[in-house]
């Protein structure tokens, strides 16, 4: 039953949408063919929807299947409608909603370089050790640490290593599977 | 080994083994090597347009006449480019549609070549799907999957992109394939639980009304014939966006009328009364639904349609269904037969009576004028005098057209052709080629204004070379009526650049086009023009001088709910819109 809090943006009638926005964690399963990626972030940014994070890569050499996980943020409806907008896409197997479906892992990869010397180069190694992050590259003036786990993990990590001599940083996005024995 | 075809002759072998008997289309040096084999078949007839644009309307008029899929063909680079608003076009409105475009040779691509233009990319937001077939072996499956795609689910454009050394390259043709894909698959059968819930909601509904769209239509004939018995059966009262009139007759007693911004008093205010809104093949459309947020506040509302993402898209709805309308209204029919549900005929009894009272406001009412013609009366005399002829009606956009959609009343459908999404001025006139092209034999005619048909009246040249005898009825007010009317709510009635000065004499243009021209000035000369025009067998462009200040009512102002409509008598439209609405469009 609609009731009158129940009230609906548009995009002719100005009108504040009250629901909260949520961030939701969407795995697409698409074939891998030319332009399907084109297809997935024009449909996002043509509709006005954001991308927080998106990384893609073929899972399925044999079959051509990619999978796409995109992190965005909107209200339940707009969510919804991503959801949908995505399956309608000739290219699209499935659209899983990982935040919605219930507990899921997510994990990302970051490189991250810092130069310095003295203290702080000792500081950053051992800060590392305890994040364990691994040393992928270094000289006598610099590293680069591979540092993988939940993004707030890197967050905290990249942020503690901006003192040190942090010069930049690289990240993967964020790659998502449901836990338990289900299939997504 | 199997015999190998040249790409072009796998082109015309696929579409005819489609089924293709028109092609509209413009040659270009990318395609050339398909209208040369196109010079050698007789399995379908080209129809040489003037403009590309024409030819995806037209191709857009053919279909949504015949329920077929419409075929284009154009060249790449500018070709393909002003075959985009058709493409849009026919997206907004799903219509089934297959636009072949050449492409420079596969080597040039990303070179900048001559007459090169990214179409994947320019149409990849307007189409359904679209394909760049960049392998000989792949253009036969790729022409069969693009018409099933088309042509199933939510019908929509398929752009099919063809550079020109596939065209001239060799190998095997295939026949299609057993129907199916490996990830489009639309869900025809809705959920047979949900319909026997929508059964109990309709029968106990107390002020019910079925609101309904284009998807019966493009469900076919079936669903027109599901949805009257429903109707009738129920007897419950049924309005239709612009996209869905002709699918439950006019004439029936339980019509109200198209509903929306120019919608009728009676339509609009069911939906803003009603306790139960059963909405069939329609998408809440921002014409249809006004303000949001005061929508048909105390309803609840069923929601039937093929495509998941138009459900909960701007109006949150109490019960999805997803399925095709004939299917889920088949199922729905037998389920209500079975259960032979009681309604509740007291309550009914009341709503009838109170939706009487509205008719008796008899909003589509409108002052005469005896020295001018009046608009409405143009399509009230022009509707009187084709109702018994086999009539197909197109339409441009602006004033003429909610004219058209509230004065000319539809019994049919398929017969009522219009660009209701998009609103493309100059839709009308190709679109009714290509009706004409379906049905050789029928009346066709195309309401046009005076500024929509300027846009493509080029495509005149084409009906006369085609013998088609399309008539293009224009409501001619020397202004964009529509927008002029806009000025005069919104725009303290300054009118910026919506007079035209210089307008062709339509009489002599038709002439000089190798048609006929038919004008009406007074009230009194209009029944026997229109009766002229009737029986020429030659395309006619009729200019019918209108009241030129005339405006579409009744009309929901930008920014309102359903029950604050002006109508005809309102007196001050200048301060009807507030300034909140002024902003909208």
């Amino acid at each position: 039953m609609n009731t009158p809090q129940q009230t609906v943006g548009s995009a002719y009638f100005i009108t504040k949408d009250s629901d909260k926005e949520e961030s939701h964690t969407l795995s697409v399963l698409v074939d891998n063919e030319p332009g399907v990626l084109a297809r997935v972030i024009g449909l996002i940014a043509g509709r006005g929807y954001n991308i927080d994070s998106l990384t893609v890569s073929e899972i399925s050499h044999q079959k051509h299947i990619s999978r796409i996980t995109l992190v965005t943020i909107g209200t339940p409806q707009v969510i919804e409608q991503i959801t949908h907008q995505l399956e309608r896409l000739i290219p699209v197997h499935r659209v899983y909603d990982l935040t919605a479906g219930g507990p899921h892992i997510e994990r990302e990869l970051a490189l991250v370089k810092v130069i310095g010397k003295g203290d702080a180069r000792v500081e950053a190694l051992r800060l590392a050790e305890a994040f364990r992050a691994l040393v992928a590259d270094a000289s006598t003036e610099h590293f680069v640490f591979q540092i993988t786990g939940r993004p707030t993990k890197i967050d905290q990590f990249i942020s503690l290593m901006k003192p040190l001599g942090l010069v930049n940083v690289a990240r993967t996005g964020i790659a998502a599977v449901s836990r338990g024995a289900e299939q997504i | 080994m199997a015999r190998e075809f040249t790409g072009a002759e796998i082109v015309i072998k696929a579409l005819a083994e489609q089924g293709v008997e028109h092609l509209f289309g413009y040659p270009g040096g990318a395609v050339l090597p398909i209208y040369d084999e196109i010079f050698q078949q007789n399995s379908f007839q080209h129809i040489l347009v003037r403009h590309e644009q024409g030819a995806l309307h037209a191709a857009e008029g053919y279909a949504r006449s015949t329920g077929e899929v419409g075929v284009a063909l154009v060249t790449s680079g500018p070709g393909a480019t002003n075959a985009v608003t058709g493409l849009t076009d026919a997206m907004l409105d799903s219509i089934p549609l297959i636009c072949i475009t050449g492409q420079v040779p596969t080597a040039l691509i990303g070179m900048d070549a001559f007459q090169e233009a990214d179409v994947v990319g320019i149409t990849r937001p307007c189409t359904k799907h679209n394909y760049l077939v960049k392998h000989i072996d792949d253009l036969a499956k790729t022409i069969h999957e693009a018409f099933y795609i088309a042509r199933t689910g939510r019908p929509g454009p398929v752009v099919i992109d063809i550079p020109k050394d596939i065209q001239f390259a060799s190998g095997p043709y295939q026949s299609p394939k057993k129907v199916g894909h490996s990830t489009y698959r639309p869900q025809l059968k809705g959920d047979q639980n949900d319909i026997r819930k929508a059964v109990e909601l309709i029968a106990a509904a107390k002020r019910p009304v079925f609101y309904t769209g284009g998807g019966v239509i493009n469900s076919g004939s079936a669903a027109s014939q599901l949805l009257i018995e429903l109707v009738k059966m129920t007897d419950i009262p049924i309005t239709s966006t612009l996209m869905g009139l002709g699918a439950f007759p006019a004439s029936e007693r339980q019509w109200l009328g198209m509903l929306g911004m120019h919608g009728t008093y009676e339509a609009n205010l069911a939906m803003h009364d009603c306790d139960l809104m059963i909405n069939i093949g329609a998408r809440f459309d921002d014409r249809i639904t006004g303000r949001l947020d005061a929508f048909s506040p105390n309803s609840t509302k069923i929601h039937v349609d093929i495509d998941k993402s138009s459900i909960n898209k701007t109006v949150k709805v109490d019960l999805p269904i997803i399925g095709d309308v004939a299917h889920v209204l088949e199922d729905l029919l037998r389920i209500w037969k079975d259960k032979s549900p009681k309604q509740n005929s007291k309550a009914r009894a009341a709503w009838w009576q109170q939706i009487d009272r509205w008719r008796e406001k008899k909003c589509l009412s409108y002052k005469p004028d005896a020295e001018k013609i009046m608009p409405q009366l143009a399509i009230e005399r022009l509707y009187e005098l084709t109702k018994h002829e086999d009539t197909y009606i197109t339409t441009e956009v602006g004033q003429h057209q909610m004219w058209a959609a509230q004065y000319y009343r539809f019994e049919e459908p398929k017969r009522f052709m219009t660009s209701g999404g998009l609103g493309t001025m100059g839709y009308g006139l190709p679109a009714a080629l290509g009706v004409q092209v379906a049905h050789p034999d029928s009346l066709v005619i195309d309401i046009g204004g005076d500024g929509s048909v300027q846009m493509t009246m080029q495509e005149m040249s084409t009906a006369v070379q085609h013998g088609l005898p399309i008539k293009i009825f224009i409501l001619n007010n020397s202004y964009l009526g529509m927008v002029r009317q806009w000025q005069e709510l919104l725009h303290g009635g300054r009118y910026s650049h919506s007079y035209s000065e210089a307008i062709p004499d339509f009489v002599k243009l038709a002439e000089a086009y190798g048609g006929v021209g038919i004008r009406a000035e007074k009230p009194d000369e209009l029944d026997d023009a229109i009766k002229e025009m009737i029986s020429v067998d030659k395309p006619v462009l009729f200019d019918c001088m209108v009241q030129n200040l005339a405006n579409c009512f009744p009309m929901i102002p930008s920014g309102e709910a359903h029950n604050h409509m002006l109508l005809a008598d309102s007196e001050d439209i200048g301060s009807a819109i507030s300034e909140k609405g002024k902003v909208l469009v």
